[in-house]
């Protein structure tokens, strides 16, 4: 793949936060279907993308920093009540909110790990935007006070580790989530916080849930979904940081994300299920939407089809749904590898893409009539910030370099034990003015 | 013995009925008269105080035991035996069903016939009680008495009003059903592992409350029985102590065999309406109704220890954890032990059987075997079945052992692919930078036998090198181990090694 055609995707990608936005309040659609309501984690992407599409000359710098402060301000104003039709509670937002009201919708949960990809990417604005006008020193304001006011200690609710939703009518929910999850950014924002953090042992407890194997012949800290092995790293640069746990296994979680590329592309090889498509140059098992409940033509199928799910290798779910955003999410991790699976995927299936940008998932088994695999309708934004966001990593490094310099960052790692590589040197400015010279 | 309800069953009075009865608890059986003092008295007949009783007898002691029921206990009469022996049937209706992955046409007419299959469990059943009969016992030399034990004193008990004087005893009165307090659930009638071998007739629609192992096994077997099956877990996983990888394998296929999965889930109330239980399920912030015709509940369990007058004996107890037993199985009487689910956490037979070793060589033999040096492999009989031995990886970590998986999907197992069983795999649990195994989970058709082999090798002290040199016949679904213990080996080949060997290759 040229850097040309990553040029393509990457600005289609980006145009996303251009078509689902409401400017009034900066609130971005969770898909491009009718009627969805806005995603937090979705305007978490947004306000990482502004800065990417200032450097690569597709927005003003006065237009990303109005866009973002639109953002910043509504958040800031919204309703905290914590009520069942308000906007947050304790610093932390609803996952999914009205469109023009930015009310909760669909009963949805008070989410943490959703608040902290709206507040990461928060911080990389505030990292950007550092020039000394009115503008964005109130940018920096805002975000300082929305990161300040989150009560990430009430997230623990009486436990040791993190609880990662809560409702209004019944408090918080039993997820259950043991084991290593996307929730890395997570700790590390409750871990940063000058106001509210959550105890030091917090990361180690939830750390023991790990697990470490040997799967394919490849050592690595298991997490099924591909996506788990990409979503912290978009604005973490964990090369050569480790943790306690890594240290021990001589691995960091950047090279833990390459081999899980490399368990993909096995799982893919052996295709257990004999689903189509897959092989070492066409795999992306992640959470994402899938076929059912979408194509009553398809009710006779006797596998077993799934609608938006986490699926995860080698154990499943998989009914046969991939996602080429997914693949390409990983180009950081292993450029090579990825850069060829992308052109067999979309020289394969040019299904996957919808003007450029990714569709959500597609499904070579259910082929329909004219052998086009099946394709999920619509766009999700989480989908584009990823593919956005990782490409101008393997380009540029710019988010990475951003969040270097970020304060409850780069507290939250030491805090979490993490040693080494750019975290021994001093935070400074060299990071951010080399991303300008990018 | 907890009330039975005025739903219970009733099993026919058929042949196999009327020889398990004769077996376990003969019409007319009259006590015989007492020894002035036994070497060794045991209280229940369950595999711990049957195992305890055959052995003691077996090296000369003076044997009572008292049974206030049947021989056997829960696993032959109400547990292991008839669900295992129904589970095979159930098996083979699912695989019929799914014939056609297997190259073989599903056959024209499947119809489940309910008492054909419970008819098999009784005869099975039967013919398993030959084991532990009656006259077996006492041919044995064990005086069998039927009645309530209560003890009197620290060193003597009565059966029914006869007093029976020990130097030793053993406690065995295993465990029963641990029922939720749901409103109306009592009123509205519901089945246990106590009564559900009894039914005669399929339930057409069934709620299964609990997702530990019991209520896993009953709810698959029914539903591929063709009753129409909801579970209801309030954890967000089934077998919440197993690994998660195993509990979501288990989900999948509990959704491919139809069973309506409700995870996070609270039965919160239960009413009948119209001949019908309506069970009112509460999920966070969602309520819901299911209507169904049959209730299982109490798949949990609670230790047996009241009205046996353990306060005259000097037996300290608790109502939830059992028995206070020392890591010798001896009590806070030196005269009195016990052994199997009455005090063990472990509640399986395989556990009581080795628990009530100990306490023959303890009690009588001036033994210092320790319960906590047991390597205990644990089985839940679902389809795949998950199997278990020693540490998870979670207890590990906490315990600061560091630890690493070696994992072998039983997709790349080239018997598990022929067989059409490649759902599961077995995960080997080693101490880091060392062979030795910490612990191992199987998920596979047949992960109970396979867990054995791991057992095996924990008992001996076998580590993964030595397993890379066992030869394991092929194809066999347990050449998986071979495969893990050979991806250890691999591990070893460090880039120095590696270069070594290339220069001596090419010397």
């Amino acid at each position: 793949m040229t850097e040309q055609r990553l040029d393509q995707l990457q600005r289609a990608a980006f145009s996303y936060f251009l078509q689902a936005v409401n400017p009034a309040n900066g609130l971005i659609a969770d898909t491009s279907r009718d009627n969805s309501p806005a995603s937090i984690g979705v305007v978490g992407f947004a306000l990482s993308a502004y800065p990417v599409a200032v450097e690569r000359g597709w927005m003003t710098r006065a237009d990303a920093v109005e866009r973002s402060l639109a953002t910043l301000r509504f958040f800031r104003d919204s309703d905290q009540s914590g009520s069942p039709e308000a906007t947050g509670h304790k610093g932390f937002y609803y996952h999914f909110l009205d469109m023009q009201t930015g009310v909760r919708m669909w009963r949805s949960e008070l989410s943490m790990i959703d608040t902290a990809m709206l507040i990461t990417g928060a911080l990389t604005a505030a990292s950007y935007f550092n020039a000394e006008t009115n503008a964005e020193i109130e940018l920096r304001k805002i975000v300082d006070a929305l990161y300040r006011r989150i009560d990430w200690s009430w997230t623990l609710g009486g436990k040791t580790t993190i609880r990662l939703g809560w409702k209004p009518e019944c408090g918080f929910l039993n997820y259950g989530w043991d084991g290593y999850n996307e929730a890395i950014v997570l700790y590390m924002l409750a871990l940063g916080s000058p106001t509210h953090p959550i105890a030091d042992d917090s990361f180690e407890a939830w750390t023991a849930t790990y697990q470490w194997e040997n799967l394919y012949g490849y050592d690595f800290l298991y997490a099924g979904p591909l996506f788990i092995h990409q979503f912290s790293h978009a604005w973490i640069d964990f090369r050569g940081i480790q943790d306690r746990f890594m240290r021990e296994k001589r691995c960091d979680y950047f090279e833990n994300s390459r081999r899980a590329t490399e368990v993909q592309r096995e799982y893919a090889m052996r295709n257990p299920h004999g689903f189509a498509g897959y092989d070492e140059s066409c795999w992306g098992v992640t959470a994402c939407d899938g076929p059912s409940h979408q194509e009553p033509e398809l009710a006779d199928e006797p596998r077993r089809l799934f609608g938006y799910a986490a699926r995860g290798v080698p154990y499943g779910p998989d009914d046969g749904t991939l996602s080429g955003w997914a693949a390409v999410a990983s180009l950081p991790f292993a450029p090579d590898i990825v850069l060829r699976t992308a052109d067999v995927m979309l020289a394969r299936y040019p299904e996957n893409l919808s003007d450029l940008q990714y569709v959500s998932s597609f499904n070579p088994t259910l082929s329909r009539a004219d052998r086009r695999a099946w394709v999920s309708a619509g766009l999700f934004g989480l989908d584009q910030g990823i593919v956005l966001l990782m490409i101008e990593n393997h380009r540029t490094e710019l988010i990475w370099r951003l969040m270097r310099n970020c304060r409850p960052i780069r507290t939250g790692l030491s805090r979490a034990g993490f040693r080494g590589g750019w975290l021994s040197r001093r935070a400074s400015n060299t990071d951010h003015a080399n991303a300008h010279a990018q | 013995m907890p009330t039975r309800n005025k739903s219970t069953p009733t099993a026919p009075s058929d042949t196999a009925e009327r020889e398990r009865r004769e077996n376990v608890h003969p019409d007319g059986w009259r006590n015989p008269v007492p020894a002035a003092r036994y070497s060794l008295v045991v209280i229940g007949a369950g595999t711990a105080g049957l195992v305890a009783a055959h052995a003691a007898a077996a090296l000369g002691a003076k044997v009572a035991l008292i049974e206030r029921h049947l021989l056997g206990g829960d696993c032959l009469n109400v547990g292991c035996v008839p669900s295992k022996t129904i589970i095979r049937t159930s098996r083979l209706y699912a695989e019929m069903r799914h014939a056609t992955q297997y190259g073989a046409q599903i056959p024209g007419d499947i119809r489940i016939d309910f008492s054909a299959v419970m008819q098999r469990m009784r005869g099975i059943r039967a013919r398993i009680s030959r084991v532990d009969s009656v006259r077996r016992l006492t041919e044995a030399g064990v005086d069998v008495f039927f009645g309530a034990a209560r003890f009197t004193g620290t060193e003597a008990l009565t059966v029914d009003g006869t007093t029976l004087r020990f130097k030793k005893a053993l406690i065995a009165t295993g465990a029963r059903p641990d029922m939720p307090s749901i409103p109306g659930l009592d009123e509205a009638g519901y089945l246990t592992n106590e009564n559900v071998f009894d039914l005669t007739e399929l339930p057409r629609r069934l709620l299964v409350i609990g997702g530990g192992p019991l209520g896993c096994e009953l709810a698959q077997a029914f539903c591929r029985f063709g009753a129409q099956t909801v579970i209801a877990q309030d954890w967000p996983l089934f077998l919440p102590r197993e690994e998660r990888d195993a509990a979501q394998i288990l989900s999948d296929a509990f959704a491919r065999d139809g069973i309506e999965v409700r995870l996070n889930t609270q039965a919160v109330k239960v009413r009948v309406e119209g001949g019908q239980k309506l069970v009112d399920l509460v999920s966070e912030d969602y309520q819901s109704t299911v209507a169904v015709d049959a209730i299982i509940a109490g798949t949990g369990r609670v230790p047996n220890v009241e009205d046996l007058g353990l306060e005259a004996a000097g037996v300290d107890y608790d109502n939830t954890d059992g028995i206070r037993v020392d890591d010798f199985l001896q009590t806070t009487n030196p005269r009195i032990y016990a052994a199997g689910d009455a005090c063990l956490e472990h509640k399986f037979t395989h556990t009581a059987d080795a628990s009530a070793r100990i306490v023959v060589r303890n009690a009588l033999f001036l033994g210092r075997q320790r319960q906590s040096a047991l390597t205990i492999p644990w089985c839940t009989y679902t389809d795949p079945e998950i199997a278990h031995v020693g540490l998870y990886v979670r207890q590990a970590r906490e315990w600061d052992i560091p630890v690493k998986t070696f994992t072998i999907p039983m997709h790349d197992v080239d018997r598990a692919i022929a067989d059409g069983e490649e759902a599961g795999f077995v995960k080997i649990h080693v101490k880091e930078g060392t062979d030795r195994i910490l612990g191992a989970t199987i998920v596979a058709r047949h992960a109970g036998e396979i867990i054995n082999e791991i057992t095996l090798a924990m008992v001996a002290r076998i580590g993964l090198r030595t397993l890379a040199r066992v030869i394991h016949a092929y194809p066999t679904q347990s050449e998986a181990i071979k495969k893990a213990a050979d991806a250890y080996n691999r591990t070893r080949l460090t880039p120095i090694i590696q270069s070594l060997s290339r220069r001596w290759l090419q010397w």
